[in-house]
């Protein structure tokens, strides 16, 4: 097979240096090499590639952005560029690393004490432990203000009551970053896999990011030492500026899917032959997508590496995010159905990559805001007036 | 142990390739670059080599243009300690024996034990500069290398031979030995060797400073094969039909 030559048609490579050229090509390799050829069978036996994880805890892909304690220290565009990579691969294995990194490595570094940052990150980033980031529940997913689970400080420990669903990682993880509504606030905890209390289930019979683990996590009277709750920050912008960590990565990954199907999409129609054999590349309805997808990419590599670039100034603020995020998952989204539309029958088949693309783009529309919120939080900032209510 | 590995920055494989307007070598404004596929594995074995002893030093040489730096920061990310890189614009116009020149008179001073490259280049495919090498340096040499074992005062390697076959030699030092690919596994260059590579020393070298030569062969024209619509028969049983086909998928077209 042809190795991937990348997506650029308008010179945005110009735009990287040698760095961070050298940061998407070692994390191109090693997803060509070891993520690609097992995907497809991961994503139809549902199945986490697990396997992955010591490799690219070695390579530095977890927390890679983050600084100290073993992570790599990569700028936020290198950061971009290795989830786009990872995604170019599979959504699912994408949200493995973002969830790992940016949701509970972040708010450990960020949030946590010392005695926190010296006994989980080195772990964390090495992959030799699994994290998942508990928000969501039943009853509240775009409102996550409303959240029920509760934590009661008793004695020496904290005692949590409640349920999150729609948990990366859930099942598999050693520790989750839990946040909970205490007396004084919303207040993020960490609760290590075993402890009394806290279960796990994992979520069956989705038809899309089959190759990530997604579960519930339940807390009935869970006790927990004291010394595990964050200690550094209170509210709901604790949780909302971890989803900031991973949306900014989301805007990056989702470009990697939608390249992915554009290319393959390319390759085909340029093979495929109908009508006096024509390639149907050669047809205007054709290109007229092919043209589409190419536009919308490029405008989208250039959004995601404005935003890259305005990250690592400390620039980047919550509505510039909505935006990233918003419109380079809607153009991946409708990456895929183009593409799959231009494979014709093939395009259903895993035979080829799109259909798991554009089943994975499915979720990835909806969780970590949604396509509304994020609309939304662009139409608060230009407006001045909230819509969400 | 000290080695110094020779690599070289080729275009990346699968490029599409354009003749330059003189006809003397490639349009290279749009391509992509990357290592030399031997050397990578020649780089490899230098790392191994050095971590199976616990000491030493890996010194990657390149002879190249300032491009050539992005894979020289390559080499540092992986491993190597320094590196040394001769810039000189226009490579392609000189002969194997001109760049093994250059390439001695920066390797002489740092009078290594080891220096290994790949047996030959994806782009010109000489098979000739390290060779070429060891004779200027006076060092010992073996080509087609797939296993160096570290002795005392010497080594140890094993040649491929044709059909199959394989020598065993054992080589005193210092020694040039040019490397084949697939003789070990690749490492990927960790997000914090990237890092730390830009804190590595790259000295950079004139060609023009270097004590080279005027090449005694060059190029006079370059030019794509003629493409011939060939149909062939295979004649035989379905069994032997199969067979051929299958070798010349493998042999003639590489597909398989």
């Amino acid at each position: 097979m042809p190795r991937f030559p990348g997506v650029d048609y308008l010179q945005i490579d110009s735009l990287f240096n040698e760095q961070e050229l050298l940061v998407r090509q070692t994390t191109r390799q090693f997803i060509e090499d070891r993520g690609i050829p097992l995907i497809r069978d991961c994503f139809r036996d549902g199945r986490f590639p697990k396997e992955l994880i010591p490799e690219m805890g070695e390579l530095g892909f977890f927390g890679a952005n983050l600084e100290g304690y073993g992570c790599a220290g990569m700028s936020n565009v290198e950061y971009g560029l290795i989830m786009q990579e990872i995604e170019r691969c599979d959504s699912g294995l994408r949200s493995f690393v973002s969830v790992q990194g940016a949701l509970v490595m972040y708010p450990i570094l960020t949030y946590g004490s010392e005695e926190q940052k010296q006994h989980w990150l080195p772990r964390l980033q090495s992959g030799k432990a699994i994290g998942c980031f508990g928000l969501t529940e039943p009853g509240y997913g775009s409102n996550p203000a409303g959240m029920t689970t509760k934590a009661v400080k008793d004695g020496s420990h904290w005692v949590l009551n409640g349920e999150k669903t729609w948990i990366t990682n859930g099942g598999v993880a050693d520790v989750a970053v839990v946040w909970a509504r205490a007396e004084d606030g919303i207040r993020g905890f960490l609760v290590e896999a075993g402890t009394p209390g806290y279960s796990t289930s994992d979520i069956h019979g989705k038809l899309s990011m089959r190759a990530s683990v997604t579960s519930s996590l339940a807390f009935a009277d869970c006790r927990i030492p004291a010394e595990n709750m964050l200690p550094n920050v209170r509210g709901l912008k604790g949780p909302l500026g971890c989803l900031s960590q991973a949306r900014h990565g989301i805007g990056w990954g989702v470009l990697g899917a939608a390249m992915d199907c554009y290319e393959t999409a390319r390759q085909y129609t340029i093979l495929r032959k109908q009508f006096d054999d024509k390639p149907i590349a050669g047809h205007q309805l054709v290109q007229e997508k092919l043209a589409w997808m190419i536009t919308e990419i490029t405008k989208g590599q250039l959004l995601a590496l404005h935003c890259g670039r305005l990250k690592d100034q400390g620039k980047l603020e919550p509505a510039h995010i909505s935006m990233l995020k918003q419109n380079n998952v809607a153009i991946a989204l409708e990456c895929a159905r183009l593409s799959r539309d231009l494979l014709g029958g093939n395009g259903i088949m895993d035979e080829y990559p799109i259909m798991r693309h554009l089943c994975n783009l499915e979720t990835v529309k909806t969780y970590e805001g949604t396509d509304h919120i994020h609309t939304l939080v662009i139409g608060e900032r230009v407006t001045g007036i909230a819509a969400y209510k | 142990m000290k080695i110094i590995v020779a690599i070289k920055q080729v275009p990346a494989r699968d490029s599409q390739l354009r003749l330059n307007a003189a006809a003397k070598w490639i349009d290279d404004s749009d391509l992509t670059f990357e290592i030399n596929e031997p050397d990578a594995y020649a780089l490899e074995e230098a790392l191994q080599l050095k971590e199976k002893l616990g000491t030493g030093e890996v010194v990657a040489l390149c002879l190249g243009p300032e491009r050539a730096a992005s894979t020289i920061r390559e080499a540092l990310a992986k491993g190597a300690d320094r590196a040394i890189h001769i810039v000189c614009e226009q490579p392609e116009a000189l002969d194997p024996l001109a760049i093994a020149k250059l390439l001695a008179a920066a390797v002489g001073p740092e009078a290594p034990d080891l220096l290994l490259t790949g047996l030959q280049s994806d782009d010109l495919g000489s098979g000739q500069t390290g060779v070429i090498l060891a004779e200027l340096l006076g060092a010992s040499h073996a080509t087609i290398i797939m296993e160096v074992q570290p002795q005392a005062g010497a080594i140890r390697v094993k040649r491929e031979l044709e059909d199959g076959w394989f020598q065993y030699i054992t080589m005193p030092l210092p020694a040039v030995l040019t490397i084949q690919s697939g003789l070990n596994r690749l490492r990927y260059a960790t997000l914090m060797g990237i890092k730390k590579a830009k804190t590595k020393e790259l000295r950079t070298l004139e060609a023009a400073a270097l004590a080279g030569g005027a090449p005694v062969a060059t190029l006079d024209k370059v030019y794509l094969p003629d493409r011939q619509k060939q149909t062939l028969m295979i004649e035989g049983t379905p069994k032997e039909q199969a067979a051929k086909l299958v070798e010349k998928l493998k042999f003639e077209m590489r597909v398989l």
